[in-house]
């Protein structure tokens, strides 16, 4: 299945687009997703660490399965206004929180 | 989408009194108001303006899910969160948040809890510009 994965803010310009579109086997989960965007998109691998993935305008786990009717989007890192460096912390809280 | 949304984005300048205008309620005897504000510096840094940008759809929808938490939580549901996308000027407000409650100290605690609750679900970042560079900086600041 072929899937467009939305891009905003910092990933969208990484890629120098607002969606990349992902070839996937069928039952192929978020984390499959990941490492093929790691694959595929260069520019986008160093800052997948700290990726939210969201299906249907949720956050998703890695586990989940995808539907190729899926709308699918990566999100960049949430902040609470420090930069960089803090982020990856900050992130993993908030991952933790919501997942 | 309903005419006067309660939760909503926008590049217009927002306006206080219309975001609490959404919560108006005769059994509410208190509304609180958060207004964050673009300041003019950042970590050291003058800012010359901010830019946001929201993953529409999403962004409502999760403003919408932190009303039905605080609504669990202190039994409010006159709640309305509206924030700016696109370029916004020092000064400017970038979000607004109203609750309205029957008495002031849930108002106070729920609005507090909200403005922490968008940055941390609401998926908007800021893209913070100097005259000599810019960086996103986050979903929200």
């Amino acid at each position: 299945m072929r899937l467009t994965v939305r891009l905003f803010a910092a990933f969208r310009e990484r890629a120098g687009a607002g969606s990349i579109e992902i070839e996937l086997p069928e039952g192929a989960t978020v984390a499959d997703l990941l490492a093929q965007i790691a694959a595929s998109s260069p520019a986008l691998a160093p800052m997948l660490k700290s990726a939210r993935p969201v299906l249907n305008q949720e956050f998703a786990l890695p586990g989940e399965v995808l539907k190729a009717s899926d709308e699918v989007a990566l999100l960049p890192p949430v902040s609470g206004g420090s930069v960089i460096s803090p982020l990856l912390d900050l992130l993993n809280r908030h991952n933790e929180d919501i997942l | 989408m309903t005419e006067n949304p309660r939760f909503w984005l926008t590049e217009d300048v927002l306006d206080a009194q219309i975001v609490a205008a959404r919560v108006d309620d005769p059994a509410c005897g208190a509304v609180v108001t958060f207004i964050g504000n673009v300041r003019q510096t950042n970590e050291g840094r003058d800012v010359h303006y901010l830019e946001y940008e929201a993953f529409p759809g999403m962004a409502e929808a999760k403003m919408a899910e932190i009303a039905r938490e605080i609504e669990e939580r202190w039994g409010l549901s006159q709640v309305a969160i509206v924030h700016r996308i696109g370029r916004c000027a020092i000064g400017e407000a970038s979000i607004i948040i109203a609750v309205a409650s029957p008495h002031r100290k849930e108002a106070f605690e729920a609005c507090h809890y909200a403005i922490d609750r968008v940055k941390q679900i609401v998926p908007i970042w800021k893209r913070e510009v100097w005259r000599d560079g810019a960086v996103w900086i986050g979903m929200h600041a």
